[in-house]
């Protein structure tokens, strides 16, 4: 009996077509099951009723007009610098210079607005800081990829260490346009004036902000899916010996493609500072060049999907500060609800793309016998 | 192998497969490109698991759910795709990853006596006749000889049953004759040998027995003494199958391209073709015959702008005589010329289409750049697409799946389609039909006479002989970068070509 023959308990099998419907529905409930999670996890570590939590997270998001209106224009800021790496990504240009991108936008919008503020009003100052900041930021992105183009540089260390040298940059700024002398911060530029500062539209601070990320999200949909740039940026992304082989000039690409990645950092960098912050520190880019990655791949480089991702984790993000507050929990405990969902929704692509087949019971065979 | 099946997701690729399998006989395993001959030996070898059926050895069910189980049943399996370490030796290589020497006395990890297992290799090589140097490294090996690292892999962990998946696909005629007679060795000592091929002369010379796979069904089984390749090939394909190829005579036949004292050097300097002169002429195909890596890909390339040369001259010779130089010009450029040049490479997914894109956008790769706006056409390549999955009967779900989904005969399908909607007046092929069945290997046959037929000018890089001698009008033999000799396809012999491909004092295999 011993000879018996056993199968092995679990088999995975790679799945071949996958429907939509079966993708969504796979991810609903890997997010169902998250929140139960969560909500073991909250019950027994905090003792509070998981679902006073939820809704104080809830709350957070959507607990009034002025916090719809601040998720909102986070949500806008971390899905333009998604958006903006979504290209590099998708040419397989590991770009985790984000930061740097931005951070580069923000320190050309505060040059403009500290050296030329009395010399301008906002006709000229917005334009001016406008350009600047997309200039700069465009560079600090084409750097490595020039080097990556002509000598093959490896993309991933290069746009790294442009971070440092951003921050190190807008540290040594910050302590040149130091206001009042000695608080080591910049203060808020150009308060009385208000030169350089963007108009709220209709009286909502942050609303030119949404516009102006719905628009870039649009035309960088289009700019992936129809355009021969497009195209071509996804052959060199999955084939450079085919992209030589029909013609396509690789190196230029890769630059041409960088240099809208950092446009996009840049043009960010200046809505923080012109749009909202109209102040400047090291922390301003705040992470999200890297949070952009995981909003960007989570989405598979689709900016639509970046739409649902960013929020997802924006909500999350907010919801956390609110029950921190509101329970008196540490901010951590925030964060990891935050690290269980986003295991679980990461996790749930490994279900999208596998089966995981189970020992057949053998009671069938048994009865044959 | 009782009632084997094994499905991936829609696909079944094996369906309550039978074979028996005795010892001391060599078995050839036929089938056309996704008939389930490899699905059916990794599952034999322990690299999937099968969904149904059972695996007896000796009358004893086993389980294999591992590449280790199968060594522990004495199942080795040698496939197509060498899984060696560069910069290891042949004996690290060997050893590499067993916990146990062949008599089973426990090796403590890093403690691997790579002295007695180089002793052991050369015994085993000296049995069954292989030529392996224990310390030579994998990276300054030819592919024939990392071949033998492989067999010899598997015979050291003590193999009886060895598997082999398409073997001589990558192996001169001299190479392939050798490793024959190795595996004769094997079965005098004992040892049981499946061959996975899709060559009939080869199933011929060596195996005892067929075993014939069609569509993941197990067709049934032949004495080789006792059969042809005639009725083998129907049985693989299902319906009578003419095995003659076509070579229709040359009409209007003119220089179209004129290839002058071409000089081609590696990025690491290594000289790749000496002084190469030649004629393409329209209507005509032209073959180019050779042990490989003596140059082909690098002519080809060359050809194709892809390569950037030392010296020489690429000619294109216009319709009215007049000749104009391609070389210095990328791909694009000599497209605007006005030259049309179709160009199947030798990798197919990783130079002619891009695996992750679907058929669709493969075809867009050459017609993207029409039109003056900056977004593309995407209705006529899905059409083309369209054409050429009716019109060549490529199999696949839809022209929306993702070419590397596709089975090797029907990628080839896809990228000789596009390259011939190109319309071209040069068509370049390299090993067009290597990994393909006999049935996807006479269309793309049929496809290269008919472009000929139109007045194209055909550059075709092979490896059989049989197939360069029967379509070729001329062939002109490569060694070692340098041409030794341009012979009248329909005047010479497999004797007198191969010769030349190892004529004297260029034989250095690159």
């Amino acid at each position: 009996m011993d000879k018996t023959v056993k199968e092995p308990l679990i088999h995975i099998t790679k799945r071949r077509m996958v429907s939509k419907k079966r993708e969504w529905t796979v991810r609903i409930v890997s997010i169902l099951l998250a929140l139960i999670v969560c909500a073991i996890v909250t019950a027994v570590t905090t003792h509070l009723n998981p679902f006073a939590v939820y809704a104080s997270m809830w709350n957070g998001s959507f607990g009034s007009e002025r916090k719809m209106w601040v998720l909102a224009k986070e949500l806008a800021i971390l899905l333009m610098v998604s958006v903006a790496l979504a290209p590099s990504f998708k040419m397989k240009f590991w770009n985790l210079g984000g930061e740097g991108q931005v951070l580069a936008g923000v320190l050309a919008t505060a040059a403009c607005m500290v050296y030329l503020g009395d010399k301008m009003g906002n006709a000229g100052m917005i334009p001016l800081s406008l350009i600047s900041a997309i200039a700069l930021g465009a560079l600090w992105a084409f750097v490595p990829a020039f080097f990556k183009a002509k000598w093959n540089t490896n993309e991933t260390l290069f746009t790294l260490m442009m971070n440092y040298v951003g921050i190190q940059l807008v540290a040594y700024y910050i302590i040149k346009w130091e206001s009042p002398k000695g608080s080591g911060k910049v203060g808020i530029i150009n308060q009385n004036t208000q030169v350089g500062w963007l108009p709220s539209l209709g009286g909502k601070p942050y609303l030119l902000i949404v516009l102006v990320a719905v628009l870039v999200t649009v035309l960088m949909y289009i700019y992936l899916r129809y355009t021969k740039h497009g195209f071509e940026l996804s052959v060199v992304g999955d084939s450079q010996n085919t992209a030589k082989y029909v013609g396509i000039k690789v190196d230029r690409v890769i630059m041409r493609t960088l240099v809208l990645t950092g446009a996009i950092c840049g043009l960010t960098g200046w809505l923080m500072v012109a749009g909202t912050d109209h102040t400047i520190t090291t922390t301003l880019a705040g992470g999200r060049g890297f949070l952009g990655v995981l909003v960007a791949w989570l989405a598979h480089f689709n900016p639509i999907g970046m739409l649902l991702s960013g929020f997802l984790i924006v909500f999350m993000s907010r919801g956390a500060s609110e029950i921190s507050t509101a329970f008196g929990l540490n901010k951590a405990f925030g964060d990891i609800l935050t690290g269980i969902i986003l295991f679980f929704v990461i996790g749930s692509e490994f279900f999208i793309n596998y089966q995981i087949h189970f020992r057949k019971s053998h009671r069938k065979e048994a009865a044959d016998v | 192998m009782r009632n084997i099946s094994k499905s991936f997701g829609s696909i079944q690729a094996n369906d309550k497969v039978n074979l028996d399998i005795y010892r001391g006989e060599i078995l050839s395993l036929l089938g056309e490109n996704g008939s389930g001959k490899t699905t059916l030996m990794n599952m034999l070898s322990g690299i999937y698991f099968p969904d149904e059926g059972e695996i007896l050895i000796d009358g004893e069910p086993v389980m294999i759910s591992s590449p280790k189980d199968a060594y522990d049943h004495g199942i080795g399996m040698i496939h197509q795709h060498f899984k060696l370490v560069n910069v290891f030796s042949a004996a690290q290589n060997i050893v590499l990853g067993m916990e146990t020497d062949p008599d089973g006395k426990h090796i403590s990890k890093g403690k691997m006596d790579i002295a007695a297992a180089s002793k052991r290799i050369r015994e085993i090589c000296d049995l069954y006749g292989f030529d392996v140097d224990p310390d030579q490294k994998v990276y300054d090996m030819s592919v024939s000889q990392k071949q033998t690292v492989e067999i010899v892999k598997v015979l050291f962990r003590g193999a009886d049953i060895l598997i082999l998946d398409e073997p001589t696909a990558v192996l001169t005629p001299q190479e392939t004759e050798k490793l024959f007679n190795v595996l004769r060795n094997m079965r005098a000592d004992g040892k049981t040998v499946v061959i996975i091929t899709h060559k009939l002369h080869e199933v011929e010379e060596i195996s005892d027995k067929v075993a014939v796979l069609r569509k993941g069904q197990f067709i049934g089984e032949l004495i080789t003494s006792e059969t042809n390749a005639q009725e083998m090939t129907n049985m693989m394909v299902g319906r009578q199958v003419e095995l003659n190829i076509d070579r229709p005579e040359p009409k209007d036949v003119k220089p179209r391209i004129e290839v002058k004292d071409l000089t081609v050097r590696s990025e690491d300097g290594i000289l790749k073709l000496d002084n190469v002169s030649f004629t393409a002429n329209t209507g005509e195909v032209l073959g180019i015959a050779g042990i490989s890596g003596c140059g082909q890909k690098e002519l080809l390339e060359a050809i194709a702008g892809l390569q950037p040369i030392e010296s020489g001259d690429v000619l294109y010779v216009n319709d009215d005589g007049s000749k104009e130089s391609l070389i210095g010009m990328d791909p694009i450029e000599i497209d605007r010329k006005g030259v049309s040049l179709a160009f199947v490479p030798e990798d197919r997914l990783g130079m002619g289409l891009v695996g992750d894109m679907n058929l669709a956008d493969n075809m867009m790769l050459r017609s993207y750049r029409h039109g003056s706006i900056p977004f593309t056409d995407r209705k006529t390549p899905r059409e083309l697409a369209e054409t050429i999955v009716d019109e060549l009967e490529v199999v696949t779900p839809s022209i929306d799946t993702q070419v590397r989904r596709l089975s090797g005969g029907n990628v080839q399908k896809v990228l000789v389609g596009r390259e011939i909607a190109l319309s071209p007046n040069v068509l370049m092929t390299a090993y067009a039909v290597r990994g393909l069945d006999i049935n996807a290997s006479y269309i793309i046959y049929d496809l290269i006479n008919q472009q000929k037929e139109r007045g194209v000018a055909v550059i075709f890089v092979g490896e059989d002989l049989d197939v360069l001698l029967e379509l070729c009008d001329r062939i002109l033999v490569l060694c070692g970068g340098k041409v030794s000799g341009i012979v009248d396809g329909r005047k010479t012999d497999k004797h007198s070509v191969g010769l030349l491909m190892t004529k004297v004092g260029g034989g250095e295999i690159g």
